[in-house]
């Protein structure tokens, strides 16, 4: 175990703006990636239903 | 086709490939997940402080495996591109579409690690060594890719431009891959190679390579994701997609 605290730990033996500034913005980008990937997903399958939709609605 | 055993082409059109993207994106995001753990633990408790740097040099478990992904996906988008190019194959188009802005954020996040690594370790932010101009050259790349397919209108004339300035970019790779051998850079030379052994510890190593693999399974996870939305748009007014489950319901 490297860390004796939470301290020590969060203060990375002085380079804490370094490798939290690192390590943020890396989880950051890893977890709107793929939730802006879902949302692109939702949008498309919605228009689809929605197209769907006003197709059968014209046929009547 | 023909009777070969084989078939080559099997999950070449997006309507059979769709289903099986579906398929794979769980067990991606599960690999990664568990490479994740994996390779943090390691990359915190495990790996000890180095002797020169602390614990700085702990940014190395994110910015190696990020630079290795950006030149990696720059070389499978490559592919996918010059393929769906020389065999006319919209599904390649939709894969290289579907890969660069992951690539692109891995550039970023490679450039941006490094960085935040430089400024403590070399006293700056950013130096035009030729590694990190490269680096940044890739980025620009990734970028031009996205906005060129973008500023095109029919998307198979866009697949065939993107292709092309993909292709043409392919060059940066090995320039970044052997920048540090060719040049006198700032940037450190390759402590990892096929044909030695690697000049670092062994838990530093190994939870570099578990990251590495970590981010390699989101890459795919995300791009599969992304993929599946090309393949929706792209192929809207087709019958196959008006008689998807998802549409339907």
């Amino acid at each position: 175990m490297n860390w004796n605290s939470a301290e020590q730990f969060f203060a990375m033996g002085g380079y804490a703006l370094y490798v939290w500034g690192s390590f943020v913005v890396c989880a950051v980008i890893m977890v709107m990636e793929p939730i802006l990937a879902k949302r692109r997903q939702k949008a498309i399958l919605l228009a689809l239903r929605r197209e769907r939709i006003a197709e059968e609605l014209d046929k009547q | 086709m023909n009777n070969r055993i084989i078939n080559w082409f099997k999950f070449a059109s997006p309507q059979s490939f769709y289903p099986l993207a579906s398929r794979m994106i769980p067990w991606f995001w599960a690999l990664a997940a568990i490479f994740g753990v994996a390779g943090l633990w390691i990359s915190f408790f495990v790996a000890p402080t180095d002797a020169v740097q602390g614990e700085g040099y702990r940014i190395i478990f994110i910015h190696v495996p990020a630079s290795w992904m950006s030149m990696f996906i720059y070389m499978v988008m490559a592919a996918w591109a010059g393929l769906g190019l020389v065999l006319n194959t919209r599904l390649s188009g939709m894969m290289a579409q579907a890969l660069a802005p992951t690539g692109a954020l891995m550039a970023f996040i490679s450039l941006w690690t490094g960085a935040f690594w430089g400024k403590p370790m070399w006293g700056t932010w950013w130096v035009w060594d030729a590694r990190l101009t490269s680096e940044l050259i890739l980025f620009f790349l990734y970028i031009g890719f996205i906005a060129l397919q973008a500023a095109i209108d029919d998307p198979r004339r866009a697949d065939k431009a993107g292709a092309i300035l993909a292709l043409v970019g392919v060059v940066n790779v090995p320039i970044i891959y052997f920048s540090v051998k060719w040049w006198n850079t700032l940037h450190q030379g390759a402590s990892v190679s096929l044909m030695k052994s690697p000049s670092m510890a062994k838990t530093m190593l190994l939870g570099m390579l578990i990251m590495a693999l970590c981010f390699w399974m989101y890459s795919i996870a995300v791009a599969l994701m992304r993929v599946r939305a090309i393949i929706l748009e792209r192929e809207a007014h087709t019958e196959w997609i008006k008689e998807l489950r998802e549409v339907k319901s």
